[in-house]
């Protein structure tokens, strides 16, 4: 049904025109095929194709991204170093909580079901506060997306952060583009057999380093540590570091970019997300076309444009693409060729921003000749607002729901089998399961107290039925639930009621729970 | 066979096949799924040279490694028991008068004989210990025992049984049947005076007399029971088989007794000890009247 009228494509050697519509008989790739291109098909009412596309597949052309400095890549650099900081400290971070709780800061603490996180401990039965930090973290995409579109592609993405790395150790080992560029082509030898090996120890150093972090996370980080290299640590200790080893090794060594184009599903979504208010980094056509080398420019200034083809936008590009065929899957908006291109700019001596951050409005605005907004403007407007303040509401919500939340908890299950129990003196009694639940990492007093039951009484299989009382203190063990049987007598003429136990912790909080549950009498009575 | 050309727009071979103009193209496997493939029947040929694989006429073939799932199943059995093992010879040395004592090995016996009652016990007494008073089987969760209700008295009562042939030292008592011996007035007052022990009838001073001379001798003076033979309590509220008049007359008449196997016959004697510490944990338990003076006091029973 979108069969684009093929008079734009004309020319183009790489189309071929059968019956008036353009198909292309080249292999297409996202990160390289114009917007048309994917929803360009085969209709029904067409003559068959004689030509297949000799393939379907794209071979992978290695990327040797040159070396740039400039305000972004140094920018690219902090978030690196803040990022992979982040993740290989934070489980050598230690947090006092007393005794009787570990003292990792970050620990997900699954042998014993406890999510810890400096000050806060989460226990399984809270695991709405992980899924609320999953709602904030699916709608802080749909703000930073509206807001500065794929910033998180380009900057803190585990990939590109790790790509990045593994591409300045590329560097570091062979050198820059154009002796990589050779390296690949060169025969193997042992030069290049050295180098190599040298290379990929390297980036089985930094997997190895990237899969052993994460398993930190999970027990203490020290005695793991340790217990990982004397080969004391459980087997899926080992697995997990294997995996991950093996996934960093081929995610970030060899696939780089291939992952951002073809396997993830974020760019898409991304994609989908963006509006012509999104900033996009993006080449300002109307100023730089028609392009020609510096040369032919200054001879005719009138006929070219801004750009005088250097390619250097290319050669930076951490995924390979030109920016110049405009906004295109491939581009993570890393921001490098804008580095590349204002740094040529300036030499040439013409203003800098031909690659800019910039919203597709405001680039028609600015082709017409109206000035050129401030990049910051394109944040502030009514979609980003509003995203803001769900995902802030959200926020605030899940830390009031933290700050306001009971560390202290009762269950009550009644025994069914048998329902009730007549004593020798007439008297009956129910037995309950109780569960006390201390969220305190220290030990509290707790006390029971049946209400709504005249006459009640209780006592515990550890306690004898002739010191049955109607309230009962426990002690429970910090950061646990302790169970107890709870044997409830009333005297012979209660019916079939509804009472309540009542938990207090008797320390400064006084935390209450109030559980409503059944005392059941014999039929008839009731 | 068949016209296998080439075809052009693909260079792949056809299955040399046409219908109607529909050809196949015979593209080959991929090399990945190829060796799979390969990879699958080397497996399969170790598994059967290792494992039990081809079914026999009464048994598969064995494998060399001898490995069977009855083996499996048997170590993984063993391997548990050994777990237990240290617990059990604590069980076993410790007396179960001093067990209350001892809270955690308490509590682990408790466990152990929730398990063992739900096996060996629940089809009389019922998966909550409630028993059952049409047939007379005693709820375990009260607190009325005819033998006694302290771990040791429990402890005995399961070892030997009530009324078992083959244990000797079983609970034995016997209560004669009076169909016969009374009148239908003198089984009136009677039934009255019983009743009226806890309350539920006016108090009947013939039946009173009755009573003293044909029952107090093992139900006591005032009803109270007897547990050296097991005579019930007739002054609480709890009756085994049953409070009304009709009840009452049928089990004067021609008394129902039951019966309980001796365990000791069939368990070891740790698991008795669980059982007891089980049902003794009810919530109808007694304490026992004197505790045993000498800590150092070893019973010798094997695990």
């Amino acid at each position: 049904m979108n069969n684009p009228d093929a008079s734009d494509e004309r020319g183009d050697p790489a189309v071929v025109l059968e019956d008036g519509v353009a198909k292309t008989n080249d292999p297409v790739s996202s990160a390289v095929a114009r917007p048309g291109a994917t929803t360009r098909r085969h209709e029904p009412g067409e003559p068959p194709r004689m030509q297949m596309p000799e393939k379907l597949y794209e071979k992978r052309k290695a990327v040797h991204n040159k070396r740039i400095d400039g305000p972004f890549r140094r920018f690219k650099w902090f978030v690196m170093f803040v990022t992979l900081a982040i993740y290989y400290g934070t489980p050598w971070i230690r947090w006092d909580r007393g005794p009787f709780a570990p003292d990792q800061a970050v620990l997900v603490d699954l042998a014993n079901r406890r999510f810890y996180m400096f000050g806060i401990e989460i226990w399984p039965h809270e695991f709405y506060f992980v899924a609320g930090l999953l709602i904030m973290a699916g709608i802080g995409l749909f703000l930073v997306t509206s807001a500065v579109g794929r910033a998180w592609c380009g900057y803190a993405c585990p990939q590109t952060v790790w790509t990045d790395l593994f591409q300045h150790i590329d560097r570091f080992v062979d050198g820059d583009r154009n002796a990589r560029a050779r390296l690949d082509k060169a025969p193997w030898g042992p030069k290049k057999i050295a180098r190599r090996g040298f290379k990929w120890s390297i980036y089985l150093a930094i997997s190895l380093a990237t899969g052993g972090a994460w398993i930190l996370y999970f027990a203490d980080a020290p005695t793991l540590f340790g217990d990982f290299f004397n080969g004391q640590a459980a087997p899926v200790a080992y697995i997990t570091v294997g995996i991950l080893t093996l996934t960093t090794f081929t995610l970030g060594g060899f696939m780089r970019e291939q992952v951002c184009i073809y396997m993830c599903p974020w760019p898409r979504i991304q994609t989908a997300m963006l509006d012509e208010k999104s900033l996009i980094v993006t080449y300002k056509d109307w100023r730089g076309e028609p392009r020609g080398s510096l040369k032919k420019s200054l001879k005719d200034p009138e006929h070219f444009g801004d750009c005088i083809d250097c390619n250097q936008c290319v050669a930076v590009c951490p995924t390979g693409i030109d920016i110049r065929d405009g906004p295109q899957i491939g581009c993570i908006t890393c921001a490098l060729c804008i580095d590349a291109c204002d740094r040529v700019m300036k030499d040439i001596g013409r203003p800098r921003g031909l690659i800019d951050y910039a919203t597709l409005e405001a680039c028609r605005e600015e082709a017409k000749g109206h000035p050129a907004q401030p990049a910051w403007k394109a944040l502030l407007r009514p979609r980003t607002i509003v995203y803001f303040g769900v995902w802030a509401g959200i926020g605030a919500g899940l830390l009031f729901a933290l700050g306001t939340r009971s560390h202290t908890d009762l269950t009550v299950s009644p025994d069914r089998n048998p329902p009730f129990m007549l004593m020798s003196d007439g008297s009956i009694r129910n037995s309950y399961t109780l569960k006390l639940r201390n969220m305190e990492s220290r030990p509290r007093e707790m006390e029971v107290v049946i209400e709504g039951l005249p006459g009640a009484r209780m006592w515990t299989d550890t306690l004898n039925a002739r010191d049955a009382t109607p309230s009962l203190t426990f002690n429970v063990p910090a950061d646990q639930i302790r169970t107890v049987r709870a044997y409830v007598v009333a005297p012979s003429d209660t019916i079939s009621s509804e009472f309540t136990f009542r938990l207090t912790s008797l320390d400064e909080q006084r935390e209450t729970d109030r559980v409503e549950t059944r005392f059941d009498a014999p039929a008839g009575r009731s | 066979m068949a016209n296998k050309r080439i075809d052009a727009p693909t260079g792949t071979e056809t299955v040399g096949h046409e219908w109607d103009g529909i050809e196949e193209l015979n593209t080959p496997l991929p090399r990945w799924w190829l060796w799979t493939f390969y990879l699958t029947i080397i497996f399969a040929i170790v598994y059967v040279v290792l494992y039990p694989a081809w079914p026999m006429v009464d048994k598969a073939t064995a494998g060399v490694l001898g490995w069977s799932s009855r083996g499996e199943l048997a170590e993984e059995m063993r391997v548990a028991d050994q777990a237990q093992q240290g617990f059990r010879e604590q069980l076993a040395q410790i007396p179960i008068e001093r067990l209350p004592a001892n809270s955690d090995l308490m509590a682990r016996a408790v466990a152990g004989g929730r398990a063992a009652f739900q096996v060996n016990c629940s089809q009389c007494h019922g998966s909550g210990g409630g028993g059952d008073q049409k047939l007379g089987y005693p709820n375990l969760n009260d607190d009325a025992w005819l033998w006694g209700g302290d771990l040791k008295a429990i402890e005995y009562t399961i070892t030997h049984g009530v009324r078992w042939a083959g244990d000797d030292q079983t609970r034995q008592s016997q209560m004669p049947p009076f169909e016969g011996a009374f009148d239908n007035a003198q089984l009136n007052a009677v039934v009255d005076h019983v009743l009226s022990l806890s309350g539920k009838a006016q108090p009947n001073a013939a039946g009173a007399q009755t009573f003293a001379d044909n029952c107090a001798a093992c139900h006591g003076p005032n009803g109270g029971g007897g547990r050296e033979f097991g005579a019930a309590r007739l002054n609480d509220a709890i009756w085994l088989r049953g409070s009304d008049r009709a009840d009452l007359k049928r089990q004067i008449l021609n008394p129902r007794m039951g019966a309980m196997p001796a365990w000791g016959q069939r368990l070891d004697p740790v698991t008795i000890k669980m059982l007891a510490t089980y049902v003794h944990s009810l919530g109808g338990g007694e304490d026992f009247v004197e505790v045993a003076k000498d800590p150092e006091v070893k019973v010798d029973e094997q695990p």
